[in-house]
């Protein structure tokens, strides 16, 4: 982009040469720039076709309704090895959204109350959030990973272990080994229906009722407890139902079976290694942000808030943290999107995720490209849709002028 | 200006490593750039592909790789190493980047077909198995059903391990692992009951343990896993290479031929011998392979014949001990059989 | 004597002591650790938790732990196989003594370890210097150790020139990491400010085509860049091409740390007032001139500690080259819990500590350095 120093005769009037034309510029480079990428995409493209061909591949996504063959440890939809590759993908893909869900609900609240306890006038628990917040900040979190699979989960006591405890204590039904936790799995029964509708009924009533309150308390200034009627609505109508209805819920409590626990529920290790690392790491930083937020908040509001009359209580909640949020918000989606795409670690440790899911297809297929193709037209989809979400949040939470 | 630099990322790639001109005759490919790019285990599989702490390669594997550039070039270093995982192994085949895939792959009709590698000579003949711990007191694969068993993805293993139990009416966890040494640990620590993969592995997996005592290989073997070679399809010249220079072992075991008699034994009067060799005066052997004459000779010089390389890598002379069995010559009860060289 | 009616002090009183309930030991741990009940119960749980835990940490880490030994049976108990005493829990630092050199230069050939040491000591030779603010001559250190200083080492440590060739599948360990990061820095720079200048460029094509790249890139997990990279790259390219495995991953950190540099630099592009660019035009600047002389000394000025904190994030990044089975510092640390000479069951959990221990105290250093910077070059925005 180097130029030629521009001088022009010094009788005449400048003349501007075609070569120093803006518009002309701008258009050749543009120009050059297409020829350059359409050249590369091509000279790619040429090539896979090429090396397809002298390997007797085909393109195609095709292959997605062959039968997968392999099994998938942990699977909350149906799923065996008859199913097809595109069910494995379905299973993956479920597994990689609820890592990512119960890491981020764990990570926002550690973060938060992390991020707080750092800004705490008690000097011991700020210096120990601090201390959390740098250590974590500061390690891969893949070696995290690795820390609670191979380091602490590998620890607890073996399956053997277990079955000579229930041998003893016959009535215990959790168990943490270093096969998982080990839990009593519910189970419905035919009344139960009636339970879930009462609930969804609460909650419906419960939201038509805040806005009543919502409405109530500009008109007289008063309102109405909208906590506890909520709570009751939400909780103790459903829990009376449930009782009316005579139970019907039973607990299938886990026992030892020939090499594992049977019945009840298991938290694998797997999953657990992923969302401790995942949490505690995204933690970290979230617990920066949110102290950032709230120091960016200044001083004046607190203190405005407490003539008014607040406590400090309601001053933190109803003053600083609405302001505080909308610094709070966009640094908060990027992390958001980190620990989705930090799930991925998940191949390390076994867990099926998408990326582990799609590593086995991409083997027993040789399907490469495909796969590749997927793996990235997903997550830019979940990274959109996630985006989306929280700009809408932020614009919601934006400050409203008057 | 995004695609200028990756464009620029490739071009310096392709021009800092020295572009070849695409043919599929990697025959010639490899004769000109004087050296055979082998794909090999990249997690040390001992016995199969494995380095020391030095980087010098050995195994059953790296034999053949070490075989083939002595029939090219006649000096068994002319070999570059690929270490690769199971995930990588077909792409790199694929693309070119390895000229022969030796990495106890599984001879299989999709891999033969679908993928589109060809495959012949077998160097191994496997089948798939389980370890457990001796204090499960479990005696036989019929015993596993609902144990957690160890598998690593992406390989034959997986399938038939899902197949197997469901032939037999049993069901089991996978606990699946990307590579093998993360398996390896996670059974070590008690994270499965079982671990599953070709017996071989098992063995040289075994080995590896704190006390490969507490271990136990069970008998059952669930499937066939004959391990060899494979190069890319439609070229079969190289394809001819790298088969007749395992078969150029197999025969060299067959006429008794060894490392260090091969020199006496070119002084043979057997005319087979003599032909194998390159001793007969007018023989093309070596010609029409696009060889030396002599190319069994530098074979067998640099790596010995099949038994020889065996006993070497897995049998009685390495750790693992394992017998001969499936893998000995076809006049001892074994599979080993070379095609006449005639 | 005259009459003093004016009331003139000549002399201070001695100040008053603060009141005790404010200056001593004891009140600032009232005010500091016990000024609400809710307070006082925070901090009586975090004292149990810490006289519980540390003490146990301590023990595990240091006084417990074995310092030496051979192999494995030094780490062991009397009833796993070993030599301790049964029930001894503790760190293994004999097993990361025995394996130091392979943590640090993985399989490199160890009577050529002269070449990546004398590498280390360049690097830090140049790297001191352009941290230390007052040393001058900042250009021609940027210029030895983004220019010069790779181009010899790479010659260094692969060899040429009469040195002996060593393949890249031999190096490992710490050394692994650090080139990566370094090579990921060194690229993603210019990249990253082409791209950033690209997207804020009024050229519909380039501007396209680099935002397309950079939320593409940085849509995606760099697990799947990377496979991209390993697997991907050799079928892009003509048939029988071979790519080094170390140079693809080279180009994957490289791509994924570029889309995320331009992002930290548009940041500092869109900080310059528009009267800057406009100035600079009325000057008759060219388009280079007007970035390289006048926009971007300021806006990579202004993002700096944003700058320092994209190599943090790659530096923690490259842990995840072990999952394309290369052996970075981590990779080779996970590998050997599987060698049998050290095969105990405090194994894992000592290496990891000593690897999450030397990422932290590269990761710390550089945050504590960022944080140095951004409180010089606050100076001049101070209101």
């Amino acid at each position: 982009m180097a130029l030629a120093d521009a001088r022009t005769g010094s009788g005449e009037p400048p003349k501007v040469s075609l070569l120093y034309n803006p518009a002309l510029r701008s258009a050749v480079y543009q120009i050059v720039t297409l020829v350059v990428i359409v050249a590369a995409v091509w000279y790619a493209w040429h090539n896979v076709v090429q090396n397809l061909a002298r390997a007797n591949m085909t393109a195609g996504f095709g292959f997605l309704n062959s039968r997968a063959g392999f099994d998938v440890a942990q699977s909350l939809i149906a799923y065996s090895s008859d199913s097809t590759y595109f069910r494995a993908l379905q299973v993956g893909l479920i597994n990689t959204l609820v890592i990512a869900a119960a890491g981020v609900v764990t990570a926002t609240i550690v973060g938060l109350l992390v991020g707080i306890g750092r800004l705490s006038h008690n000097w011991l628990i700020a210096k120990l959030c601090t201390v959390y917040v740098e250590i974590f900040r500061n390690i891969p979190p893949l070696l995290v990973i690795f820390f609670w699979y191979l380091g602490v989960l590998a620890l607890l006591p073996s399956i053997r272990t277990i079955f000579q405890h229930v041998k003893e204590n016959p009535d215990a039904a959790f168990f943490i080994s270093n096969r998982g936790i080990y839990m009593p799995a519910p189970v419905f029964g035919e009344n139960f229906g009636i339970v879930l509708a009462a609930f969804a009924l609460g909650v419906v009533a419960a939201i038509a009722f805040t806005i009543w309150a919502n409405a109530r308390q500009r008109a007289t200034g008063k309102r109405p407890p909208v906590l506890w009627v909520n709570l009751g609505l939400i909780v103790l109508f459903p829990l009376i139902v449930f009782v009316v209805v005579g139970a019907p819920l039973t607990l299938d409590y886990p026992v030892p079976g020939s090499f594992n626990m049977k019945g009840g529920m298991v938290i694998g290790p797997e999953f657990l290694a992923l969302y401790l690392a995942l949490s505690l790491y995204t933690a970290s930083f979230i617990a920066e942000i949110v102290r950032a937020g709230i120091r960016g908040v200044s001083k004046g509001q607190s203190e405005a808030s407490y003539a008014l009359g607040l406590r400090p209580g309601q001053a933190t909640r109803l003053v600083v943290l609405p302001q505080a949020l909308r610094i709070i918000i966009p640094p908060l989606t990027s992390q958001y999107l980190n620990l989705i795409k930090n799930s991925s670690l998940a191949v390390a440790v076994g867990y099926a995720d998408l990326v582990a899911v799609g590593g086995t297809i991409l083997n027993q297929s040789g399907k490469s490209i495909e796969i590749i193709a997927i793996w990235m037209v997903i997550y830019v989809s979940i990274s959109l849709i996630t985006s989306l979400f929280m700009n809408w949040f932020n614009a919601k939470m934006a400050l409203v002028e008057r | 200006m995004a695609k200028k630099i990756v464009t620029a990322l490739v071009g310096a790639a392709v021009l800092g490593l020295g572009a070849t001109a695409a043919q599929a005759d990697t025959l010639s490919d490899v004769k000109a750039k004087g050296f055979v790019q082998c794909g090999v285990n990249g997690s040390n599989l001992a016995g199969f592909g494995a380095q020391d702490s030095a980087g010098n390669w050995s195994g059953l594997d790296v034999d053949l790789c070490k075989a083939v550039a002595a029939a090219v070039f006649g000096d068994a270093t002319k070999v570059k190493y690929t270490p690769l995982s199971a995930k990588d192994r077909f792409p790199a085949l694929q693309s070119g980047e390895i000229d022969i895939l030796a990495r106890n792959t599984t001879w299989s009709i999709s891999r033969d077909s679908q993928l589109g590698f060809d495959f012949r000579a077998v160097n191994y003949y496997d089948g798939q198995g389980f370890m457990v711990k001796k204090e499960l007191g479990v005696k036989s694969a019929l015993e596993l059903s609902g144990a957690s068993i160890c598998v690593q993805s992406g390989t034959t293993t997986e399938l038939n391990l899902a197949d197997y139990f469901r032939a037999n009416n049993m069901d089991f966890k996978p606990v699946v692992f990307e590579a093998q040494d993360e398996a390896d640990a996670a059974y070590n620590a008690g994270r499965c009951d079982a671990y599953t993969t070709d017996a071989s592995g098992l063995y040289s997996i075994r080995l590896k343990m704190a006390n490969p005592d507490d271990h136990m290989v069970l008998p059952e073997i669930i499937s066939k896993e004959p391990l060899g070679p494979a190069v890319r399809q439609n070229d079969s010249k190289w394809f001819d290479v790298v088969s007749w220079s395992h078969y150029a072992m197999v025969a060299a075991e067959e006429f008794g031929i060894t490392q260090a008699n091969v020199e006496e034994k070119k002084k043979s009067d057997n005319p087979d011998i003599k032909r194998f060799l390159g001793e007969e005066a007018d023989s093309t052997i070596g010609a029409d392979l696009g060889l030396p004459k002599d190319w069994a000779v530098q074979i067998i010089k640099a790596v010995g014949n099949y038994g020889e390389s065996f006993e070497r890598n897995v049998g009685e002379g390495s750790p693992l001990k394992i017998a001969r069995g499936l893998n000995a010559l076809w006049t001892k009860g074994g599979l080993q059989y070379a095609p006449p060289i005639r | 004597m005259t009459e003093n009616i004016s009331y003139i002090r000549d002399h201070f009183l001695e100040a008053e002591k603060p009141p005790a309930a404010n200056s001593s030991a004891f009140a600032w741990i009232r005010n500091n650790l016990f000024s609400t009940w809710k307070d006082a119960v925070l901090t009586i749980l975090a004292v149990a938790a810490l006289v519980y835990y540390v003490p146990k940490a301590v023990n595990w880490l240091f006084i417990s732990a074995v310092w030496t030994g051979a192999d494995r049976t030094a780490c062991l108990t009397v009833d796993q196989g070993g030599q301790l005493e049964s029930g001894w829990n503790g760190a293994c630092w004999a097993y990361v003594n025995d394996r130091f050199v392979q943590f640090m230069f993985g399989s490199y050939p160890r009577d050529e370890l002269w070449r990546p040491l004398l590498v280390a000591a360049m690097f830090v030779a140049l790297l001191v210097p352009l941290l230390i603010p007052k040393v001058p001559r900042k250009g021609l250190n940027a210029l030895l150790l983004l220019v010069v200083f790779p181009i010899v080492s790479f010659f260094l440590l692969i060899g040429g020139f009469g040195l002996r060739h060593v393949e890249t599948s031999l190096w490992g360990g710490l050394m692994v990491t650090l080139i990566i990061s370094f090579v990921g820095i060194v690229v993603s720079l210019p990249a990253g400010i082409l791209l950033a200048l690209g997207r804020r460029s009024s050229m519909p094509i380039m501007k396209t085509a680099s935002i397309f790249f950079i939320e593409l890139i940085r849509g995606v997990p760099l697990i799947t860049v990377l496979f991209m990279a390993s697997v991907l790259l050799p079928l892009f390219l003509t048939p029988g091409n071979n790519i080094d495995k170390f140079l693809r991953a080279l180009i994957g950190v490289s791509i994924f740390a570029s889309a995320y540099m331009a992002e930290v630099i548009r940041g500092g592009l869109q900080a310059i007032p528009k009267g800057q660019y406009e100035a600079a035009d009325a000057l008759g600047l060219n388009y280079f001139h007007k970035m390289t002389f006048i926009v971007l000394p300021q806006a990579i000025k202004l993002v700096i500690p944003g700058i320092v904190n994209t190599f943090i994030g790659m530096f923690k990044d490259t842990s995840l080259v072990t999952i394309i089975s290369m052996y970075d510092l981590l990779g080779i640390v996970k590998a050997s819990f599987g060698d049998s000479g050290w095969i105990t069951p405090v194994t894992p959990l000592t290496g990891l500590i000593f690897a999450g221990f030397v990422f932290w105290i590269f990761c710390f250093g550089m945050s504590r350095y960022s944080a140095f910077v951004e409180r010089r070059l606050d100076t001049s925005h101070k209101r």
